[in-house]
């Protein structure tokens, strides 16, 4: 199909590069430097897709990041699908495959939009807070009607194949936008010698510069930015990031930038390259020059495709070389939007007429057009267009807008293309990020940035400033402030000469009167994505919705993915006159990141799938693999689970791992667990401070376990600590806790006790800990060691030096199952070797490796806690039944102390730890089932407790659990239920917590 | 009131929408009220109704400095649900729960209450443990839930990444069912607009800037458009609790940080109920308009700005890759925050203060859009019986001093 | 993201580095055991929680792992000193935070 809307000369595209794209199945051709919607309306594609409410046909209505219509879904393969892309920031490649998102059976004729028709009388703002409410069961079923109906494009249902990168950032001066006024701020920036960068969204620099008419030092405009570009290119301390938009202002001038690497190349990345960076910046001073929106004009109909922002009629036709009508009507409020008329004559296109709100327009521009012969009607508007699925006529009137009144009847003209500017808009989204308030200046009828507390510059048209000459001087002035006050010395410069030619008022136009009111007058849209109408924000109005944010909310004004960013200001100016208040008293709704949508993927970075948050492994883990573990995640950590042998399950391999331990000797690692190494004078009393029990009296050599509380009285933590010498002392916590404790410790010995000279280093990852449990433990470690094992001396609870396996090691003969047990703590780098010396040495004592697992039903049997799952914050070392770990006659009240004693935290009636015995001994508790005294009792019924730990029947012979229960310290003997979901229940006694060993002579093994 | 109803959206149709009626009206203060309730979010609405309608109470006036429901009711993710650990709150919510089971027929206006399940996902044994208990809690106290394995889950819930490629797998979830959304704006609409129809006065842009007292005892509030009388004042401010304590000169355990939320631009329906995950922290679900709809967590930091630290935005952003990886190049359009009052045991106070005549319903923390009705109606209980309500009760301040706290931290495995 | 100046350090350094601990200026009580529950209570959980200048701890976590305070705006994140325990701050509230026996 041949491009029938192309010029036959101008605009910034290669013709030599002809690109071939689909567009709802059908392809067409465009060229290299065409935006896909630059490339549609070449090839005369009016309808581009339905509106989200009334389904009316839409067409391209802008040429930026403003366009509220043409959001397609662009892809060529499943994973690659990418929703809602603005045709006219996508840059065309070969092979672009592209599709409306709404439209049935086509965006041509779509069934919904007959419903539309009919319907949407009937879909006032808020109509579904008025009805679907009955009966109440149906709302479900209307619900998924709606949802069907909602929506844009669609998620890929594939993953992702491409890559993203975040990247760190720091400048002295960030320019965003590279626009007349970005391009001068970064040029004075950067010859102070200041760190710049200078990003923009666009696929080149320039800005408004590359479709101007403008000519600077008497040469194109584009000419200078290239230029301009080719010397920042040339210096080493200027980063430049064209397809970077600025999408976020955060606090401390922290600004975010999403940067588009491949998009222009192809719906996925080129291998080995990353499709999306997002840069994260800290920036000493930044120079916002976002530069404007130009804003249509409401009028009725004004959404039919052949409706424009004028600016956007120019961009095409000076940009694109493209000619998106043939017979123009332009309705404007001011000067600058003449030049359309001129553009569009220039080439050689007809322009019916131009509409001018205005009474009596002198300006040059209008002068111009007029001596060009342009027909020009003053003091009038296009009230309303005509046709269905193009523009085939406007209705241009004479109104009063300060009566808003047509006061004429009008005369149709034939056209098809309508162009409106109803002024412009600066683009104060970034600069209002944190909160500063726009402040409303009614010379040029705009919103410019207010005041904030960040260190940033706003220069050219988002300072309100629009003439080219100044903006450049502006934009200059702005990027020698900025390099002055981030510490540079700024270079003298002058700024390449622009015309400069005199310039009328806008006039306070916003919605078009039309002689029927606004509740009856064809739809006048204000928000074309959300098919927001001036009738929609009087209605909104009228039942009393009076604040901006009412407004917005019930009506969707602005909630679409262009923001508001052409609908805003016209929506208020509406609201302003329906409320008859001022606009500065009607005010803006809050701006928040992001300026334009950022993919999901670019801002995740690397941080998906494995390396979502860093895996910590211990020295030892390519062993475990080896020997063929099933992992764990504790904390950060993967934790070896159970060691599951050819056939075995879970339950299969614990029994035999568990019996092993007990029978012979069992193998687990256990160098997760927090190891912190504390020194100083007063490292001992520190301990006595912090911990629940008495520290005054471990002698060296010796090792004793510790309760941790906060100062609520709740255990927190738990571990045994070793006395290495009087004033140095390991401490090992749980593998959960290790950070909190190190901070826990660090807060209390930096605020509160300065004066206790003690330091704490955590070693957690210098040691490796290889646990070996059961009966013939003390003969397998003497066969790599030579420390003396023998009982007496080497009792229990004490620790030793000594050679394992020929490296140093710290021995400590503790035991977390019961058995006989040693813990061997080497330096992590020669663990591996050690164990594979022990795994040799123990093959004739069946020697185990066991897991995570077996540890917790071992360490069951004997009643010993695990912190975080036999407690949970809410209980007191009383409430463990540890009493005996709670020194009561320290001196020093130490953390925890007081707490533990208040009112509520002494009642005799707590849940208190219990051992649990299921009556059928076959019968497993489920971890975290609810106990209750009478299991008839009817719904919500009386719970007493839950189970805490609970393992299938084993060693003992039956099963067993340990739980927490009202009281239950005085309820041996009683029973408790736990109802189930399928509606059983198990019965069990409350026993004692320690089921194996209660008198611990598994100690005494020889 | 205006009956709103499809056959009164169409007889309005016929005359251009142009014969509507306000919502509610826009009243010049009385002297003085039999209540006044600082605050006009959800749960200020909610308690005016509610003393309206079933106390009788009507000489009644909400006094809000910005606009209705503006605050959080304004900007969270609007999750309902009611499955918490403990009694005193699984009692609470689950009081909540069924007001919002036929909310949108009692205000007769649709609140859009979805009930669309709520799932909270599970990827470690600690968070199955907890689970399991949390779900058999509700059970024994009448509220839905069900605890499912990983099969389950991936059966239940299209494109959640329930492989064992993830950082952190998925080895179960519990599910309430008839947890959900609903609509927050109109939440906060539907109550003003009952409410004032019954009566209540309803003061926007009115700011209280301090509290009058006399021997002690609270007689009205002092606001930006003088002076209101009150024979009872209940001050349910979310976020500004602690500077509405300060002005009453009393303090509350309650620190208010920035909380973060975010949504993409419209898709089709792709999630279709609300999943949850505390290990990797992250919640999504998808709107009726086809945003999906994401909380972040909370900044460390006290912060009264209605915005937080990017960081918070990212990592969230990476937990819904992590979780939903073909959402990877869906793009997000918009993030902002709120101002959530924070308890230490995360539960609200709702209780008696140190002046008598004064009430406060606050530090809601991140949960509060989903008591909003509960909420109002034990608060309006107890404002009209000067007495705090039953399910009230648990929740005084007192439990800080005494210990007795309901501490839904770290015991639900649920994002908080 | 805020920018915080280590005054260990001696460097402005991004937020990700640090961990904020809650108010300032909160002392344990020399004697734990004469207070009562109340005054416990006040001390462990009971906090000023101010719109506008708050004095808070914070700790250079994945930095120096010092702990220091700050004076922060709570309205604006506007920092305006960070400074060493024990010392004073320049910048102060000008009504006074409400204490134990301001209660009403």
């Amino acid at each position: 199909m041949s491009q029938t809307n192309r010029l036959p000369n101008g605009g910034r595209i290669d013709r030599s590069k002809v690109l071939n794209f689909s567009f709802n199945g059908q392809t067409y051709q465009g060229f290299e430097g065409d935006t896909l919607a630059a490339a549609l309306l070449a090839n005369g594609v009016d309808i581009i897709g339905r509106s989200f409410k009334y389904s009316r046909p839409r067409g391209i209505f802008a040429a930026g990041c403003e366009e509220p219509n043409a959001v397609l879904q662009i892809g060529a393969t499943e994973a690659t699908q990418i929703p809602n892309v603005r045709a006219t920031q996508q840059a065309l490649y070969a092979g672009l495959v592209a599709t409306s998102t709404n439209g049935w059976p086509s965006v041509n004729t779509d069934m919904m939009g007959i419903l539309g028709k009919v319907g949407g009388k009937l879909m006032p703002p808020g109509f579904y807070y008025k009805t679907f409410m009955y009966p109440q069961s149906f709302w479900m079923t209307y619900e998924k009607y709606i949802r069907k109906a909602a929506g844009l494009g669609r998620s890929p249902t594939e993953n992702d194949p491409d890559t993203y990168d975040n990247m760190n950032q720091h400048c002295d001066v960030l320019v965003v936008g590279a626009g007349p006024a970005g391009l001068a701020a970064a040029l004075a920036a950067a010859r102070s010698g200041a760190r710049v960068i200078i990003a923009d969204e666009q696929e080149e620099f320039g800005g408004s510069l590359l479709d101007s008419r403008e000519s600077l030092d008497g040469k194109p405009a584009a000419e200078w930015v290239a230029t301009v570009v080719a010397e920042l290119k040339g210096l080493a301390n200027v980063t430049l990031l064209p397809r970077a938009t600025v999408n976020g202002y955060h606090d401390h001038n922290f600004l975010t930038i999403h940067e588009r690497l491949t998009d222009h190349l192809g719906d996925r990345a080129p291998i080995g390259q990353v499709r999306q960076r997002l840069h994260r910046v800290r920036a000493k001073r930044v120079v916002l020059a976002t530069g404007t929106h130009e804003r249509p004009l409401v009028y009725g109909n004004n959404d039919v495709p052949g409706n424009m922002l004028a600016g956007a009629v120019s961009t095409y036709v000076r940009r694109y070389g493209v000619a998106p009508g043939k017979k123009l009507v332009l309705s404007t409020n001011n000067d600058y939007a003449y030049r359309v008329a001129l553009d569009w004559l220039d080439a050689g296109l007809q322009v019916v007429a131009v509409a001018d709100a205005r009474h009596n327009p002198r300006g040059a521009l209008v002068e111009e057009a007029r001596a060009k012969g342009i027909r020009i009607l003053t003091g009038s508007a296009v009230i309303e267009a005509r046709g269905s699925k193009r523009v085939s006529g406007a209705r241009v009137a004479a109104i009063e807008v300060k009566s808003h009144k047509v006061t004429s009847p009008g005369e149709w003209l034939d056209c098809d293309l309508v162009a409106s500017s109803g002024g412009y808009s600066p683009i104060v989204h970034l600069a209002s990020h944190l909160g500063g308030k726009p402040v409303w200046r009614e010379d040029i009828l705009g919103f410019v940035p207010g005041e904030a507390p960040q260190k940033r510059v706003c220069v050219g048209g988002v300072n309100g400033v629009y003439a080219l000459a100044d903006s450049l001087a502006d934009g200059f002035e702005g990027g020698v402030r900025a390099a002055s006050e981030a510490g540079f010395q700024p270079v003298e410069a002058v700024m390449p000469k622009a015309l400069s030619r005199v310039e009328e008022p806008t006039l306070a136009l916003f919605q078009v009167p039309h002689e029927k009111s606004t509740t009856r007058a064809p739809k006048q849209f204000v928000d074309l994505q959300n098919d927001v109408t001036a009738a929609g924000i009087e209605l909104a109005t009228r039942e009393g919705f009076e604040s901006v944010e009412h407004v917005k909310r019930y009506t969707a004004l602005g909630f679409g993915t262009d923001q508001g960013k052409l609908g805003n200001v016209n929506g208020l100016a509406i609201a302003a006159r329906s409320l008859n208040v001022s606009i500065p008293e009607m005010g803006t709704t809050m701006f928040r990141p992001n300026y334009t949508p950022v993919t999901f993927g670019a801002v995740a970075g690397r941080h998906c799938g494995h390396i979502f948050e860093p895996v910590r492994f211990t020295a030892l883990h390519a062993w475990h693999v080896k020997n063929g573990a099933e992992f764990e995640d504790v904390g950060q950590w993967k934790r070896p689970w159970y060691f599951p042998k050819a056939g075995e399950d879970i339950h299969a391999a614990v029994r035999r791992e568990c019996k092993a331990v007990r029978d012979s000797v069992g193998l687990l690692d256990a160098s997760t667990l927090g190891k912190i190494d504390i020194q100083g004078p007063d490292a001992r009393e520190f301990l006595n401070r912090i911990y629940t029990n008495a520290w005054t009296k471990l002698d060296v050599g010796k090792a004793r376990y510790g309760l941790m509380c906060k100062e609520d009285g709740m255990v927190f933590d738990d571990g045994v600590t070793a006395c290495v010498a009087d004033n140095h002392f390991i401490m090992t916590t749980t593998t959960g806790g290790a950070a909190r404790v190190l901070q826990w410790l660090e807060i209390y010995q930096q605020t509160e006790w300065p004066d206790l000279k003690v330091y704490f280093t955590s070693v957690t990852d210098h040691y490796a800990t290889l646990t070996l449990s059961g009966p013939n433990s003390r003969k397998l470690l003497g066969e790599v060691t030579d420390i003396d094992l023998d009982r007496e001396a080497f009792p229990f609870m004490t620790w030793k030096e000594g050679l394992v396996g020929g490296v140093p090691a710290r021995v400590f003969r503790i035991s977390f199952t019961g058995e006989l047990s040693y813990e061997v703590n080497i330096q992590a780098d020669y663990a591996m070797g050690v164990l594979e010396k022990i795994a040799e040495a123990g093959k004739k004592y069946n020697l185990t490796p066991y897991g995570t697992e077996t540890m917790h039903v071992l360490r069951a049997e004997k009643g010993f806690i695990i912190v975080g799952q036999d407690t949970d914050g809410s209980m007191t070392p009383d409430d463990l039944n540890m009493g005996w770990c709670v020194g009561r006659t320290k001196p020093f009240s130490w953390i925890g102390q007081r707490g533990m004693n208040r009112e509520d935290c002494v009642r005799e009636d707590r849940k208190q730890l219990v051992g649990l015995k299921p009556v059928d001994p076959n019968k497993w508790l489920p971890e975290g089932a609810q106990l209750v005294l009478d299991a008839k009792q009817s719904i919500p019924m009386t719970m007493v407790g839950h189970v805490t730990s609970s393992y299938a029947a084993n060693s003992l012979g039956y099963s067993f659990a340990m739980g927490v229960v009202k009281g239950g310290l005085k309820r041996m003997g009683e029973r408790v239920f736990s109802p189930q979901a399928d509606g059983s229940v198990i019965e069990a006694e409350i026993v004692s917590s320690v089921f194996f060993d209660p008198k611990g002579e598994r100690q005494n093994v020889e | 009131m205006q009956h709103y109803s499809g056959f009164g959206l169409f007889k309005h149709s016929l005359s251009h929408h142009e014969n509507w009626q306000r919502m509610w009206r826009t009243p010049t203060p009385k002297k003085v009220y039999d209540v006044v309730i600082v605050g006009g979010g959800g749960h200020g609405l909610a308690t005016a109704y509610y003393l309206a309608k079933e106390h009788g109470i009507t000489n009644v006036a909400v006094v809000e400095k910005g606009w209705l429901g503006g605050g959080n009711t304004a900007r969270n993710t609007t999750i309902v649900r009611s499955n918490y650990l403990w009694d005193e709150s699984a009692h609470l919510y689950e009081h909540a729960m069924k007001l919002w089971e036929g909310l949108s027929q009692d205000l007769n206006y649709n609140v859009m209450f979805s009930q669309r399940g709520v799932y909270n996902l599970c990827h470690t044994l600690q968070d199955m443990r907890d689970s399991e208990r949390r779900v058999s809690a509700n059970r024994l106290n009448g509220v839905d839930g069900e605890l499912l394995n990983g099969k389950q889950v991936a059966e239940e819930i299209p494109y959640l990444d329930c492989s064992k490629n993830t950082r952190y797998p998925i080895i179960g979830a519990t599910v309430q069912r008839r947890g959900g959304v609903a609509r927050h704006d109109a939440v906060a609409w539907g109550f003003a607009r009952a409410a004032d129809a019954l009566g209540v006065d309803l003061i926007q842009q009115t700011e209280v800037t301090g509290f009058r007292k006399e021997n002690g005892v609270c007689i009205g509030v002092e606001t930006s458009k003088g002076f209101i009388g009150a024979k009872r004042v209940g001050v349910v401010t979310a976020g500004n609790s602690g500077h509405m304590a300060k002005l009453a000169g009393f303090r509350l355990p309650v620190e208010s940080h920035p909380l973060q939320a975010l949504v993409s631009e419209p898709i089709k329906p792709i999630i279709d109920s609300v999943i949850m995950s505390n290990a990797v922290h992250g919640y999504i679900s998808q709107s009726d308009k086809g945003d999906l709809v994401i909380g972040a967590g909370i900044d460390g930091w006290v912060g009264y700005g209605q915005r937080g630290s990017y960081p918070v935005i990212e990592h969230t952003i990476q937990a819904i890759v992590e979780m939903f990886p073909v959402l990877s190049r869906v793009r997000m359009n918009r993030q902002w925050g709120g101002i959530v009052d924070t308890t230490p045991d995360a539960c609200p106070i709702i209780s008696k203060t140190p002046v008598p005549n004064m009430f406060f319903n606050c530090g809601w923390g991140t949960g509060g859009f989903k008591a909003t009705p509960g909420s109002g109606n034990v608060f309006a209980a107890s404002l009209a019986k000067g007495e705090m309500h039953p399910l009230a009760k648990p929740f005084s301040i007192d439990r800080f001093h005494n210990g007795a706290l309901i501490d839904e931290h770290g015991a639900a495995a649920v994002a908080h | 993201m805020l920018h915080i100046f280590c005054p260990h350090c001696g460097e402005l350094r991004s937020e990700e580095e640090f961990h904020a601990s809650g108010q300032a200026h909160i002392p344990r009580p020399l004697d734990p055991a004469a207070c009562t529950d109340a005054e416990w209570g006040d001390y462990m959980f009971f906090r000023d929680n101010p719109r506008g200048l708050h004095h808070e701890l914070w700790i250079h976590a994945a930095g120096c792992r010092q702990y220091f305070n700050a004076t922060r705006d709570t309205m604006t994140y506007e920092i305006l000193e960070t400074y060493l325990i024990g010392t004073k701050p320049q910048f102060v509230n000008q009504v006074p935070a409400i204490r134990k026996g301001d209660q009403a």
